[in-house]
């Protein structure tokens, strides 16, 4: 009998123990990019850092300023929930009130397929389909800000298409019903009712998509031209925060090195705002 | 006369925005497809890389390797975190509501962040270098909370009247767990893993600064290896290996189809029941 309570309560440290093990790597992880990327902000200048808008880490002396990669990830983020979006919410609206439900049985897994492609083959397909199209029809090399967000906005839809159709489905019936009544027609009561009481669903799938956006990494480094400087117009070159790590990493040293790491820094913050943001529109929609 | 406008204007819309969604990944699959699979020739599978054969053998069991250490780290620590979660914690205890807040933070950073994170952490301050040992870590926190959060939602679908029966009949709690809650919720869990190998097959960006990118079959834990999608990104950077880029692609496609298959098929059996 003691030996079975002994086994009880071991178990039972061993799996509060896991249950700590996932706390303590979210806090490895806030400690080992602040510890080494907020000396360098400071050594820079924290201004210098974030507001300038020169980054030639190579001149002497070097230059750290990472607002053209600020801005750039923010252009293609809002490139590609300008794209991804529209068409995202519209699918959602087929996949949950129009789609025939034998369509649906192939739908589905589909969607699931485009959430479960790699971004490196999601950025190869781009390079070689997009970036020619950009750059026949807008001129320039083709990898710019336009090829990007077409790209993000592809990638992002699975995560809007997911989010929205369930939030759809979520509406009570009624509503439906109720509309129909009145004398609306099928496609008045889906947009003008159900999405409506949908909204809190919705929002959370656009902020979702802004968080996968902002982190992509592999395939807007293959399309996005990468060019260290503020961006001149939709059809230029442009460099993302991600972008600037994983170029770089290989053969920074020293202060570069720290500053690669606290642009990881400003990246996460950056996600960390996006999360706090979902699960608040989260509560909201459960409210 | 304006509604009926209205009405053939948005279906038309909607109609629209599912062929361009749905096009564009039949699309996407056909290219590869189409321009990959003359590439798959055997000397693509040779045991060793050179430049003459572009093989992605090493690469393939890189990936295969890089994918069982993972869950065998990230399963276990997910799945007991999930159990004391559902089955052990009391409602509204604090560390409940730590784990669900690092859970949810987990699931949004981007992976090159995990990728900093090892370069830092495994790579330099435990000093591992560029191995398997920094990728196989590094992956497995990443796919922590999803293990976690498919294997809480399985867990608690397991109706309570299996408890019930199993503690009237005198079972212990410990013996409940793994006797009757885990059978029942077994499927749901196992198709969060394979979820999980999903994203480790398709996962480069968290992987080039911590398992690096030799493209040959690593001899021990610590040695560099790169997995097929660093081999695809690494191909495809060096722009003379296009053709050996889209057969990888083509392989990376087989394995996502085939693991999100079997990911569907054993969460139907589990929806079924």
């Amino acid at each position: 009998m003691r030996k079975q309570r002994l086994k009880e309560n071991g178990m039972k440290a061993v799996f509060m123990a896991s249950a700590l093990a996932s706390i303590l790597a979210v806090l490895l992880i806030c400690l080992f990019l602040f510890a080494n990327g907020i000396p360098a902000m400071s050594k820079i200048g924290i201004f210098k850092f974030l507001l300038g808008s020169e980054w030639s880490p190579t001149d002497t002396p070097p230059v750290f300023g990472i607002l053209p990669m600020i801005i750039g990830s923010i252009y293609v983020t809002a490139g590609a929930i300008l794209i991804g979006v529209p068409i995202g919410i519209f699918a959602a609206v087929f996949m949950a009130k129009v789609c025939p439900e034998p369509l649906y049985k192939i739908l589905k897994p589909a969607v699931d397929l485009l959430a479960g492609i790699p971004s490196v083959v999601y950025g190869f397909f781009g390079l070689v389909t997009i970036v020619p199209l950009v750059r026949a029809f807008f001129g320039g090399n083709g990898s710019s800000i336009l090829t990007a967000s077409i790209l993000l906005g592809l990638m992002i839809l699975p995560t809007i298409i997911g989010i929205t159709e369930s939030a759809i489905r979520a509406v009570p019936g009624e509503l439906y019903d109720g509309a129909v009544a009145l004398g609306a027609s099928h496609e008045r009561a889906v947009f003008s009712v159900l999405l409506p009481a949908a909204k809190s669903g919705v929002l959370a799938a656009i902020v979702l998509g802004i968080g996968r956006a902002i982190g992509e990494t592999m395939a807007v480094i293959m399309v996005a031209g990468n060019q260290a400087r503020m961006p001149e117009g939709i059809f230029k070159g442009v460099r993302t925060l991600t972008a600037n790590i994983v170029l770089e990493m290989g053969y920074a040293t020293d202060l570069h090195r720290e500053a690669l790491i606290a642009t990881g820094v400003v990246l996460f913050v950056f996600i960390l705002l996006i999360n706090l943001l979902f699960s608040a529109l989260r509560k909201d929609g459960a409210r | 006369m304006r509604g009926r406008a209205f009405s053939i204007i948005l279906r038309t819309v909607t109609w629209l925005a599912a062929i361009l969604t749905f096009g564009a990944l039949f699309f996407l699959i056909a290219h590869i497809l189409i321009n990959g699979i003359p590439y798959i020739r055997p000397s693509l599978f040779a045991l060793e890389y050179n430049t003459d054969n572009v093989s992605l053998f090493p690469a393939l069991v890189t990936t295969v390797f890089m994918v069982a250490c993972s869950l065998a780290i990230a399963v276990p620590l997910g799945l007991f975190t999930a159990i004391y979660l559902v089955e052990y914690a009391r409602r509204g205890n604090i560390i409940v509501k730590l784990v669900r807040v690092t859970a949810e933070t987990l699931s949004g950073i981007p992976s090159i962040v995990y990728g900093l994170f090892g370069l830092l952490f495994f790579v330099t301050a435990l000093n591992w270098g560029f191995s398997l040992l920094s990728g196989t870590f590094t992956l497995a926190i990443m796919i922590l909370p999803l293990i976690m959060r498919t294997a809480e939602e399985s867990l608690k679908a397991v109706p309570d009247a299996y408890l019930e029966g199993a503690f009237g009949l005198g079972a212990g709690r410990l013996c409940t767990v793994f006797k009757i809650v885990l059978p029942a919720a077994a499927p749901g869990i196992l198709a969060g893993v394979i979820l999980a190998s999903g994203r480790i097959v398709g996962e480069t960006a968290a992987l080039i600064y911590t398992a690096g990118t030799v493209a040959q079959i690593p001899e021990n834990p610590l040695a560099s290896g790169r997995t097929l999608a660093v081999h695809m990104y690494a191909l495809s950077g060096e722009g003379l290996y296009t053709g050996q880029a889209y057969a990888t692609a083509v392989v990376l496609l087989v394995l996502v189809v085939g693991i999100n298959a079997l990911s569907a098929t054993v969460a139907k059996k589990f929806a079924r029941r």
